[in-house]
């Protein structure tokens, strides 16, 4: 086994021991997996699966249902765009349409270097701020081509001086 | 009054005492703030206090359902009643603190409402047009008090009803009033909160459950979110009275990950009530111990159906179970559970305290109560509003909401959520009332009101609510799988220009299937979207999808996973095949 495996075992292990609610399932380890590390490696499936005595096939079952968890590498720097009802008929669309076009994606996705990566929500839960967005977990509302341009272009600036 | 609370009454006077000999600033930065944009206002507060050197309490509040004004600046003067800013922009914080605390001048420019004071030319708060008509029963600390906060919530009135239910009342005569009062659930279905609350008490297991539905994936609605962020003590209070009046020993917050704020703030008044007695053991030195937890959901709309969200915090894929045996038999873990949404809960406290008559003299003849709207879309003034049943929906919108912004006219309102309907123009002197709503195909659900002005067309609408559902399918049953899959390709033909003769005939006999064939009330409910929509604008229906001359193409980028199967998950782990697959359930039975 690979130290990096084993880091990130370890890792896993450390958020499954240390999750904050008091009733311990394969979804709240995975939660608790996903909010510390960013995504769910393999080995974390077999960590949760050892803790909550199921299998991984269980854990996998549960994992790849919600769309919360993924199971490569986060990209540096993210963005979440609503098209929810109230967002859309604000024009939520257009405003995906133009920030898809600055990051130069067609759907969904990360950028080629991982840098950026896009996300479509179906609500983030503040409709009378609508359209909305988030950029890097800052809900962000009230969203209009240009402010969605400007913060777009921030975080790309971001990603090149890393 | 039980001793214990006597003592808390006591400290909790002598804080608010406190608090109200000093300046008091309030700013919401709850999940609603931070899209408004308050973290950067709280954070000039901060600043500005320290570099002038005054002296105030600054509380981080929730939402006061004035989202339209947001940023909120609040501002309480000992004495001289308080001025609540609006649209508050960062670089105006320091004047506008320096102006109001250290030369007791208001400034008029940015000031929204007063109260308890007079400002030349401001309305008093309660007069603004979105407050005029509202009566606060379950939102009635909302961006008044800090959330979780023990003291604060009992000199609002907080505790009160739980403190005389557990002294002078046994577990029947709550169970009673809550039944007399006419209260009835605001989660979707409007079921009788008393007679839910009875098959529970009607079982004698030794451990129930009170599960407090917080998931709210309805696009559109946000009252439980922001009762949550706002007002956790509510909730709190009204779960240990549900658990007392049905015997029940445990309660469970249920909340989708990734809302911190309403996540947050729960947690923090479960651990304050846990410190003061007020969960755990003994509740108050009664008899009466009951526990509460929270439990966080991935984003799964489906885990909201109250079978779904057993598995869901059991830790499994929330998809729902067949029925019966129904919750109050077998439920959470296999134990007995009750299941109510945030809201009806939350208004428990107040009617233990008030009587069942004082509710049940507000609202319509079988809508008891008040009801809270959320406004959002093309309308002015979006927020929340806490309305009495029977308030005309045409107040609410033109009102309340203040119509458009813009002052377009406003076509229809999409209510009751994903599996809602609309509602037209024509129809808005309705009175809100749970069972007139449903009459005419446009369920009140749990109160979100999508505001649609001229401009939108009910076609392309249909489509998103339609790909909503299709993506949020749990799959477990095919009339719903396929029949979601099959609406969506139908409409997303529609848009492009692209509809085939029969069309129409086939969503309907899809709609048809899915209606009797659905396990869950997602199916059997799919199809209300473009069964309502059709009905009010079958004209619009027949232009787009077979019309003459120039059709309106529209493009929609939709999130991958809308088409279950297209999703990519990465590599599946190799790990995932393993020889000795053993499935153990680990169900304790109740009894
Ligand atoms: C697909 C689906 C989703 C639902 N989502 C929610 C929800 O997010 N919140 C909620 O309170 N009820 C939701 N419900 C209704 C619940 O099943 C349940 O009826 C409700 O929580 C009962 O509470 P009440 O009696 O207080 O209304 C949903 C129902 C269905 C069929
Ligand atoms: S009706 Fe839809 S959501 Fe409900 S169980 Fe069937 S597939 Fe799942
Ligand atoms: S629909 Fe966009 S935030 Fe709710």
């Amino acid at each position: 086994m690979t130290t990096s495996q084993n880091v990130l075992r370890e890792k896993a292990r450390n958020a499954i021991e240390t999750q904050p609610y008091k009733t311990i399932t394969v979804l709240s380890s995975l939660l608790s997996v996903q909010d510390s590390i960013g995504w769910i490696p393999s080995e974390a499936l077999e960590e949760v699966a050892r803790v909550t005595s199921s299998t991984v096939n269980d854990v996998w079952g549960v994992a790849s249902f919600y769309p919360n968890f993924r199971f490569t590498l986060p990209p540096k720097n993210s963005i979440e765009v609503c098209w929810g009802p109230t967002c859309h008929v604000l024009g939520a669309q257009s405003i995906l349409q133009h920030i898809l076009a600055e990051v130069g994606l067609e759907n969904e996705g990360e950028t080629s270097d991982q840098h950026l990566g896009l996300k479509l929500n179906t609500c983030l839960g503040v409709c009378p701020h609508g359209p909305v967005a988030s950029f890097n977990h800052r809900l962000q509302g009230k969203m209009t081509k240009e402010k969605a341009l400007r913060l777009t272009k921030s975080l790309m600036k971001e990603t090149q001086n890393d | 009054m039980t001793e214990d609370f006597q003592k808390l009454t006591l400290r909790s006077k002598l804080a608010w005492d406190l608090l109200s000999q000093k300046p008091w600033i309030r700013v919401g930065t709850g999940l609603f703030g931070e899209a408004s944009g308050s973290l950067q206002i709280i954070d000039e507060v901060y600043t500005a206090i320290k570099t002038n050197a005054l002296e105030a309490t600054v509380s981080e509040v929730g939402t006061s359902g004035l989202c339209y004004a947001e940023p909120l600046l609040d501002i309480q003067i000992p004495n001289r009643g308080r001025v609540i800013y609006g649209n508050v922009d960062p670089s105006n914080v320091e004047y506008i603190i320096k102006e109001h605390l250290a030369k007791g001048s208001p400034t008029k420019k940015f000031a929204l409402a007063t109260i308890d004071c007079h400002l030349e030319g401001i309305p008093k708060f309660k007069d603004l047009p979105m407050m005029k008509g509202q009566i606060r029963i379950a939102l009635r600390n909302a961006g008044e008090i800090e959330p979780g906060d023990i003291d604060q919530y009992i000199a609002n009135n907080g505790f009160v009803g739980l403190d005389r239910a557990l002294s002078e009342m046994d577990p029947s005569e709550v169970l009673g009033i809550i039944k007399s009062s006419g209260l009835r659930g605001r989660g979707g279905a409007a079921f009788s909160t008393g007679t839910k609350w009875g098959f529970l008490a009607g079982n004698t297991a030794p451990k129930k459950y009170i599960l407090c539905n917080g998931e709210e994936g309805d696009p559109g609605a946000f009252n439980d979110k922001a009762i949550l962020e706002t007002d956790p003590l509510s909730l709190i209070e009204g779960c240990i009275l549900a658990g007392y009046a049905t015997n029940a020993t445990n309660g469970v917050v249920f909340i989708r990950h990734g809302h911190d704020a309403p996540i947050d703030r729960t947690n923090k008044a479960i651990d304050a009530c846990y410190a003061d007695g007020l969960l755990g053991k003994n509740i108050l030195g009664s008899e009466f111990s009951f526990d509460m937890e929270i439990v966080l959901v991935g984003e799964s709309y489906v885990a909201g159906e109250e079978t779904a969200l057993m598995e869901a915090v059991e830790g499994k894929r929330s998809m729902p179970r067949f029925r019966p045996p129904f919750p109050a038999a077998y439920g959470v873990w296999g134990f007995p559970s009750n299941i109510n949404n945030i809201k009806t809960i939350s208004y428990a406290p107040e009617i233990v305290r008030n009587g069942p008559e004082w509710f049940s003299s507000i609202g319509t003849d079988k809508s008891k109560g008040t009801a809270i709207a959320c406004l959002s879309g093309h309308i002015k003034f979006s927020g929340l509003v806490e309305v009495p049943f029977g308030t005309s929906i045409r107040k609410i919108v033109e009102q309340m909401g203040g119509g458009d912004p813009n002052s377009k006219s406003i076509k229809f309102l999409q209510t009751g959520g994903p599996l809602g309907g609309v509602l037209t123009n024509d129809q808005f002197d309705m009175l809100l009332d749970f069972d007139e709503m449903a009459a005419a195909g446009a369920m009140f659900g749990s109160g979100g009101l999508i505001v649609c002005n001229q401009e939108t067309s009910s076609v392309d609408l249909t489509r998103v609510l339609i790909a909503f559902d299709q993506m949020e399918s749990c799959g477990k049953c095919f009339p719903c799988r396929l029949g979601t899959s099959h609406l969506l390709d139908i409409l997303d033909r529609a848009c492009l220009g692209k509809s085939l003769s029969g069309d129409l005939q086939l969503m309907e006999r899809v709609g048809q299937n899915m209606k009797v064939g659905s396990l869950c009330g997602h199916g059997q409910l799919g199809y209300n979207p473009v069964a309502s929509a059709l009905k009010a604008f079958s004209s619009e229906f027949n232009q787009q999808m077979f019309g003459e001359g120039d059709i309106e193409i529209k493009k929609f980028v939709a999130p991958l996973h809308t088409r279950r199967g297209s999703q990519t998950l990465g590599e599946t782990p190799t790990s995932i095949v393993k020889e000795d697959f053993t499935f153990e359930p680990k169900l304790e039975a109740s009894q």
